[in-house]
């Protein structure tokens, strides 16, 4: 054993196991809502930062979206100054308790960490992620609710659009500076994806909206159900309505189909859609919920990211008996966080890799009966030097299946753009905007998804915070 | 929150109420929608035309039947009651422009979002023909007001208990027959209704102009759940629509798919109409009905 208590030699640091994550077994978890993975006991977290080996030149910093001085929030937990701890990732972070769990960690500062290298696996880095979210948890659970200090009114007006994690980093810099913000969002409950669509067994609900309720106490005002650009539009929100500044942060709307025939098939959903019903509107809480959702024992999965795997996984939590992942590539290149894909497996999902479907097959009534797929191998690396899949002619297949799911992506929201034609777009749809996140149109600034197309959490967030610096800027009279 | 500031029972299944929607009595045109929502927890979000607003008074008129356990709960709601969540104006507006002759067919439920296209056309000083149709006269609903509206209205049920006994296809057809020939037909109703107006109108080659209504849920482009095949190609109808060329719309396969949940609906449905039954057993003296 090795004496945790005196300070530790590089070789000492390297030789304590890495933690694994608690979580539910997956057997129960396949039938119930509740977060999969339990988080880090205090001395799991307290073995786990003493991994850490405090380099010099941090390379897991350079390689953190927002720069979160890691070795230093994870010294402080090997102290046991979790407050310090958290201190120290609110500075670049506004919400560790959410990027401690949905961050894709291994393709960003635990991919770079020296510890998995020294160690040839990068499984074996330090858990970044994990260490933020016990932090972050450890306030929750045993601090009060701290509401940032808020400088004096300036008289400025900003308005935001969207209540995802790009429209709330703004709202509480702005907010922070002294201007009054006001949110405007189309659904009924703020929060955007981290409320519709990341399942409450992977995101609990009441962790976003503690970080709303934040807000809220510092002034920040939520008008829900308001679309802009049809309840009103931009230009009346700053003409009539007397905003000084717009940020849009109104994410990655339209969900993107295949194409294929027997698309329009009954059921057949996009993931938003199953997902949406699933989470923001309860379905899943049957004789309560009036939303309802379509019964289904076997369910095929298209696509390979964060969304298919929770697609995948609320299916076997709403009663699929088999469900598959089809993807056309292969587990390498799946762009879902490694955690997601391994707890996938856990809870019996079956994956297809190198296929693809061609055409979904309905019975008389149009309801999904099968799914017909090609299967592919890998061929030559393509520009990005990944090797490209091509299809195995002669390879078609049928699974039965009562029930399709496209995850293939989201392209940009069309309906402010259909509506407000002064703001330029790339050819995805996508607002364009220069580095400090202003678009073409007067005083008007946006971030994530809907500038990024579909991307993650802590980048959305960087996004608006960056918008909100530029932002404050302008207001003072220095844009 | 959104007060109901009246509530009028028109028929036995068919309910008006006008509440309190500042923002979108102002911005609405003829031909959206809105999403009704009773309250955030559970409640459904359904998808309800606006039959007339009056921005002074900041309140909008909406008209619904009670086909399923959400409208029925929506029913249940009276006059100073508050519902939750009305998000829109949503959808794109009618195309309204001097057409010449147009003819409006509402069938049942359908002609109440028909009344303010109705009210446009004629304004952009087309001449304008009405038909409304239901399964039998309770169910005729806006009579009086396009009546005043319309330079002609016919009226006819299935059952002929009022007007002429014939579907609205009929004398669709007989219109498109005579000269003048309509230059534009507009016809919401019930999918089956508006399938066989365009069905009526195609050898003619007259533009006919149908409002889809179909399941939805978030009414903003986000879930792809209203999506309706038109001219071979998907569209959403939350935001390319709700209107959309009837020639084009493939009626088939969007009444396939807005049975979907018919099974669990039609269980709902049953289970709420039980427990009214059973709410009134308990309060004898409760709402008057016998
Ligand atoms: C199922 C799923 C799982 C995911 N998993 C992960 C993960 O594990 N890790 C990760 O980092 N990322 C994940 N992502 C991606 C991540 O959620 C997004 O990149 C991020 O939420 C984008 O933030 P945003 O603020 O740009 O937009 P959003 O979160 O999309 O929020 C936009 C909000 O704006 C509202 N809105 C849109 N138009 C208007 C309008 N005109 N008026 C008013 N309101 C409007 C919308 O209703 C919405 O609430 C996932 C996404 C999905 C769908
Ligand atoms: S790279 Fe790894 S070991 Fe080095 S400071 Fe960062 S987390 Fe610690
Ligand atoms: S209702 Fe969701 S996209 Fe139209």
């Amino acid at each position: 054993m090795i004496d945790t208590t005196k300070k530790l030699t590089p070789k000492e640091r390297l030789a304590i196991p890495p933690q694994e994550m608690p979580a539910q077994d997956p057997i129960v978890r396949r039938r119930n809502m509740e977060e999969v993975a339990l988080g880090y006991t205090e001395e799991q977290a307290h073995l786990e930062a003493l991994r850490c080996l405090q380099c010099k030149n941090a390379p897991c910093i350079a390689s953190c979206p927002v720069r979160i001085d890691i070795p230093g929030f994870i010294a402080q937990i090997a102290e046991g100054n979790y407050k310090e701890s958290l201190s120290i990732l609110r500075e670049s972070n506004l919400f560790p308790a959410i990027c401690g769990r949905v961050c894709p960690q291994e393709v960003q500062c635990q991919s770079t960490c020296t510890v998995g290298r020294s160690l040839k696996d990068i499984d074996k880095a330090v858990s970044i992620g994990r260490l933020e979210r016990f932090a972050a948890d450890w306030e929750r659970l045993h601090g009060e609710l701290e509401v940032p200090s808020v400088k004096p009114p300036t008289g400025k007006r900003v308005a935001i659009i969207g209540s995802g994690p790009a429209g709330l980093a703004a709202a509480a810099d702005l907010a922070k500076e002294g201007h009054e913000v006001t949110i405007f969002e189309a659904f009924h409950k703020p929060g955007g994806v981290m409320i519709y669509g990341i399942p409450e067994f992977r995101l609990p609900k009441a962790i976003v909206q503690r970080e709303i309720e934040i807000l809220g106490r510092m002034g920040v005002k939520i008008i829900t159900n308001f679309l802009v650009g049809r309840t009103r539009s931009l230009k009346d929100l700053l003409e009539k309505d007397g905003f000084d500044a717009i940020f849009i942060g109104s994410g990655a709307g339209l969900p993107k189909f295949m194409g294929i025939p027997g698309e329009n098939l009954v059921g057949v959903f996009s993931a938003n859609e199953y997902l949406t019903r699933a989470n923001l509107m309860k379905a899943y809480e049957k004789g309560k919920a009036d939303t309802p959702i379509y019964p289904a024992k076997r369910v095929a999965v298209l696509g390979g990211g964060n969304v298919a795997m929770d697609a995948a996984r609320m299916a076997v939590r709403l009663g699929a008996e088999e469900v598959f992942v089809i993807y056309r590539r292969t587990e390498k290149e799946m762009p879902a966080r490694v955690e997601e894909v391994a707890h996938a497996k856990e809870e019996g999902i079956i994956f297809r890799f190198l296929e693809n479907a061609k055409r979904i097959l309905g019975d008389e009534k149009s309801r999904v009966i099968g799914i017909e797929c090609l299967s592919y191998q890998l061929g030559e690396p393509d520009a990005s030097g990944r090797r490209r899949p091509v299809e195995i002619p002669g390879s078609e297949h049928v699974i039965e299946v009562d029930s399709v799911i496209v995850a293939i992506g989201n392209e940009s929201h069309p309906l402010l753009l259909q509506t407000n034609p002064e703001i330029a777009v790339d050819k995805h749809g996508h607002i364009i905007t220069d580095e400090t996140g202003k678009t073409s149109m007067d005083r008007v600034y946006a971030g994530g998804d809907i500038v990024l197309g579909s991307a993650t959490v802590i980048l959305a967030m960087g996004q608006g915070r960056r918008a909100a610096a530029s932002i404050h800027a302008f207001l003072m009279g220095n844009g | 929150m959104h007060r109901i500031v009246s509530k009028k029972q028109l028929s036995e299944e068919v309910f008006r109420i006008t509440v309190e929607a500042p923002f979108i009595a102002e911005a609405r045109k003829p031909g959206q929608f809105v999403i009704v929502q009773r309250n955030s927890d559970y409640a459904e979000r359904i998808p309800l035309t606006i039959a007339d607003a009056d921005p002074s008074r900041g309140t909008i008129t909406l008209i619904f039947q009670t086909v399923g356990k959400s409208t029925h709960k929506l029913a249940e709601l009276e006059e100073g009651d508050y519902i939750q969540n009305i998000l829109g104006p949503l959808g794109r507006p009618t195309h309204i422009e001097k057409f010449g002759r147009v003819v409006c067919v509402g069938g049942g439920i359908g002609a109440a979002p028909m009344y303010p296209i109705a009210q446009g056309m004629k304004q952009a000083g087309n001449y304008l023909i009405v038909i409304l149709g239901a399964r039998t006269k309770e169910l005729i609903i806006m009579e009086e007001e396009m009546r005043a509206l319309a330079d002609e209205l016919i009226v006819v049920t299935d059952d002929g208990s009022y007007g002429r006994k014939a579907l609205v296809t009929e004398p669709l057809k007989e219109l498109c027959q005579a000269s003048p020939r309509p230059d534009c037909v507009v016809a919401i109703g019930p999918p089956i209704m508006m399938k066989f107006c365009a069905e009526t109108t195609r050898p003619f080659g007259i533009k006919t102009i149908v409002s889809l209504n179909t399941i939805m849920i978030d009414g903003t482009g986000m879930c792809g759940g209203c999506r309706v095949t038109v001219g071979g190609e998907t569209k959403f109808v939350c935001v390319d629509g709700p209107e959309f060329d009837g020639h084009l719309v493939d009626f088939n396969n969007m009444m396939l798919r807005l049975s979907a949940y018919k099974e669990i609906e039609q269980k709902a449905h049953e289970e709420c109409h039980l427990e009214m039954q059973l709410k009134e057993m308990k309060s004898t003296k409760g709402k008057g009905n016998p």
